[in-house]
């Protein structure tokens, strides 16, 4: 028998062959740039050479026929070079300028949208869910589907104050990151336990170890070896569930999902900002999560009525104050948006500075 | 022949809309006769609907892997594979894309062409992670589409307590605002880190981002544990034709409104003859006014980059931003970068042997505190490190004098 093939540990593979040749050429030697239209951008090089830039929705999760049929387009309407943004955009690069309405026309027959570039909606940054992760709350692809379809005028449009970022994340890790409204799993009910596979799937010492509160504890249950959470504690993030199976912290009821609003990667402005909780108790409501459909919408319907021109959701709310914020968006307030974790006093108004 | 498709009547309603539905993708790979992943997709189908009724996910891990390497396949096995045989394994190749996810339609198809023989037909550009997540494989076929994928140029990705794949922006390749050769910083630390990557031995993971300059848009100082973004240094360019030709076309209300008074340090201003003054000193590069007037405004020609470490999301101890710990310095020779390259063996060796399992780099420096972190990796302090300084007087400080000797020998020496 043959020795096994061992891998090439070719790690990153280097982009130059696979760039568009304008980019090549003016790589690093960048002058300025427009958006001649939603979905278009257009760049110049120092040297005078543009490159035009056409940015398109996908589904993310694609089967090799979507696949094939964007390679289709850009051989056919483009120049055979594509990239894809951190948010699941295709971007079809084009020397020619010529090429862009052409291009547009036939990515919008083929169903693709055209835009998210600017003050829009973008694309939903998205995890795995029901379809492939093995600790989801909730489903991802559907999830976004819905609410992309909800938000699609605004993704072809660039008519928010500045750009939105919006995220889902199917579990408390928060795979989707940090985004000017997230959509994530909340849980509301302690795991439950099935204390007779704990001793031989889970690493109990490990399990231990991962809870943010210190609530779980070894313990011999109906003679096995097996967990024990005090309930009391539990804040049912489902930390012990990845490490441990059997602690199953998912439930079809009490599985709930919570709306966080202001998170920003920017330095732009202000500093770059974590999310804040402004929703949750809303239901997992599949195929198309429309009570979360609502609470989003309404949001967006607020800020963009409110927000300034270049204020993203977070600079805004910081111009207004929360209780505005409550106040426009009408929705309730509760002692749970008021943190209690450490360092939470940071979060507190230690001043006089009231909005009337 | 194919078997019979499942009733899908909650999916269904996913493929109605305007947004390109991933459920008619599905069924298209569903219908298709005579390829192998046919009834793969049509059971993937109906434990994808099971989730929908139950509400509730039905995957679990397993070890599945490729010879050679310890990480990179994420494993999936179906809880309910008695109902659905033919997706009961369900495996993810992770493959790492070209840095800055640059594609030929040539290449995409070749890819097409090995996920068509051996997976399920389903594929997601890209993960969270950074990957391009070949979804859907049996665990026979894991090592023949690797061994394709691999022949071709690419690599798999890390996955576990591992270094894993990095993300760097499109950068010098089409932005102006770009300050560095992100592809390259990119490159140059994941791949000096393969070992790390595929044979996964950390505490826990740790990434790599790359952003060119403070839009960060690779959102590197949220999720990285090492973030490198570019900057810089000297003054930012002006070009007052434009910024009259800007206030004209716009109203020097739009400009007072949008650039000025959103300046986050109060270091622009609109003169009389509608040309803008810049005090550099105190421009701290947020990039806001460079993003609105993109003709008039530019970054200066003294790039480098910030080097902040420690973001991460919410397990365990709550959400951490990456914070500064080289305010600045230069990447343009092989030495640049060498050095670079040493202060992440630097960071990863300390993490490694410091970090507590399943502890990222911010939690650790959270426990052992930034001056010990530092000191861990040979980086000096800096006051651009912090907000402010020390609001609580409960510290000992015996060795103040000789703490006064070292900055004054710093200063001396700089």
């Amino acid at each position: 028998m043959s020795a096994p093939r061992m891998p090439v540990e070719s790690g990153v593979p280097d982009p130059f062959p696979y760039m568009h040749p304008v980019m090549q050429k003016n790589f690093g030697a960048w002058s300025h740039h427009e958006r001649p239209r939603p979905g278009v951008l257009c760049h110049t090089a120092k040297g005078g050479d543009k490159l035009w830039t056409v940015r398109a929705g996908t589904q993310r999760q694609m089967d090799l026929y979507t696949v094939r049929k964007l390679c289709d387009i850009a051989d056919q309407f483009g120049e055979g070079f594509v990239r894809f943004t951190i948010r699941s955009n295709i971007e079809f690069l084009l020397a020619d300028g010529g090429k862009v309405d052409p291009l547009i026309k036939k990515l919008q027959d083929e169903g693709f949208p055209v835009g998210g570039t600017g003050p829009s909606v973008t694309m939903i940054a998205h995890t795995q869910g029901w379809l492939h992760c093995d600790i989801p709350g909730t489903d991802a692809s559907g999830v976004v589907k819905a609410l992309m379809d909800e938000l699609h005028e605004e993704f072809i449009r660039e008519d928010m104050p500045n750009r939105v970022h919006i995220t889902t994340s199917c579990c408390q890790i928060n795979c989707g990151g940090q985004g000017d409204i997230a959509i994530n799993i909340q849980h509301t009910k302690p795991p439950k336990i099935n204390h007779d596979l704990v001793a031989n799937i889970c690493e109990r010492p490990t399990v231990v170890a991962r809870c943010p509160v210190a609530a779980i504890r070894p313990a011999l249950v109906n003679g096995k070896p097996s967990l024990e959470v005090d309930e009391k504690k539990c804040i049912c993030c489902g930390a012990c569930y990845p490490p441990c199976p059997p602690m199953q912290i998912n439930d079809p009821v009490h599985s709930k999902l919570a709306i966080w609003v202001g998170g920003n990667h920017s330095n732009a402005r202000s500093k770059p900002t974590f999310q804040k909780l402004v929703a949750a108790g809303l239901p997992n409501n599949p195929p198309r999560w429309t009570e979360v459909a609502a609470v989003v919408k309404k949001i967006l319907h607020v800020y963009k009525e409110d927000a300034k021109d270049w204020e993203r959701l977070s600079d805004w709310v910081a111009r207004i104050g929360w209780s505005r914020f409550f106040e426009l968006t009408e929705l309730p307030f509760t002692k749970f948006h008021v943190d209690n974790w450490r360092g939470a006093r940071r979060s507190l108004n230690a001043s006089a500075h009231i909005r009337f | 022949m194919a078997k019979e498709m499942h009733k899908t009547p909650m999916l269904d309603q996913l493929e109605s809309g305007p947004w390109p539905s991933f459920v008619t993708g599905l069924k298209r790979l569903a219908q298709d006769e005579g390829k192998p992943y046919q009834n793969m997709m049509i059971d993937l189908l109906g434990q994808l609907e099971h989730s929908y009724e139950t509400k509730k996910g039905y995957w679990k891990g397993g070890t599945v892997g490729v010879i050679g390497y310890g990480g990179g396949v994420i494993p999936r096995f179906s809880e309910v594979g008695q109902k659905f045989p033919d997706s009961k394994e369900f495996h993810t190749l992770r493959i790492q894309p070209p840095a800055g996810m640059h594609y030929t339609t040539d290449i995409i198809r070749k890819m097409c062409d090995i996920w068509e023989r051996y997976g399920s037909g389903l594929v997601a550009f890209h993960g969270q992670s950074g990957d391009i997540m070949f979804q859907g494989v049996t665990t026979d076929n894991v090592q023949p589409a690797f061994d394709e994928f691999n022949e071709l140029g690419f690599d798999l990705g890390g996955a576990g307590p591992a270094v894993r794949t990095g993300m760097s922006c499109v950068g010098a390749a089409r932005c102006e605002q770009s300050c560095t050769n992100e592809q390259k910083v990119h490159r140059t630390l994941v791949n000096r880190f393969l070992d790390d990557m595929h044979r996964p031995a950390l505490p826990y993971k740790f990434k790599f981002k790359v952003s060119g300059c403070p839009n960060d848009c690779m959102n590197s100082i949220e999720r990285a544990d090492m973030a490198v973004i570019g900057t810089w240094r000297d003054d930012m360019k002006v070009n007052q034709t434009e910024v009259k030709a800007f206030v004209a076309s716009k109203s020097r209300k739009y400009v007072i409104d949008n650039v000025v008074t959103r300046c986050p340090t109060n270091a622009l201003s609109l003169n009389d003859d509608d040309t803008l003054a810049v005090d550099n000193r105190n421009c701290v590069r947020c990039m806001h006014c460079i993003n609105v007037m993109t003709k008039a405004l530019s970054v200066g020609d003294d790039k480098g980059v910030t080097i902040l470490m420690g973001g991460k999301r919410t397990l365990k101890i709550g959400d951490l931003m990456g914070t500064v710990v080289v305010p600045f310095m230069k990447l343009d020779t092989e030495e640049d970068f060498e050095a670079l390259t040493e202060l992440a063996e630097r960071t990863i060796e300390f993490f490694a042997e410091n970090a507590l399992e399943h502890e990222r780099t911010g939690e650790m420096i959270e426990r052992i505190g930034l001056v010990n972190f530092l000191e861990g990796i040979e980086l000096e302090i800096d006051p651009n490190m912090i907000v402010e300084p020390r609001q609580s007087s409960y510290v000992r400080m015996d060795t103040w004098d000789e703490e006064v000797d070292k900055w004054n020998e710093r200063k001396a020496a700089s």
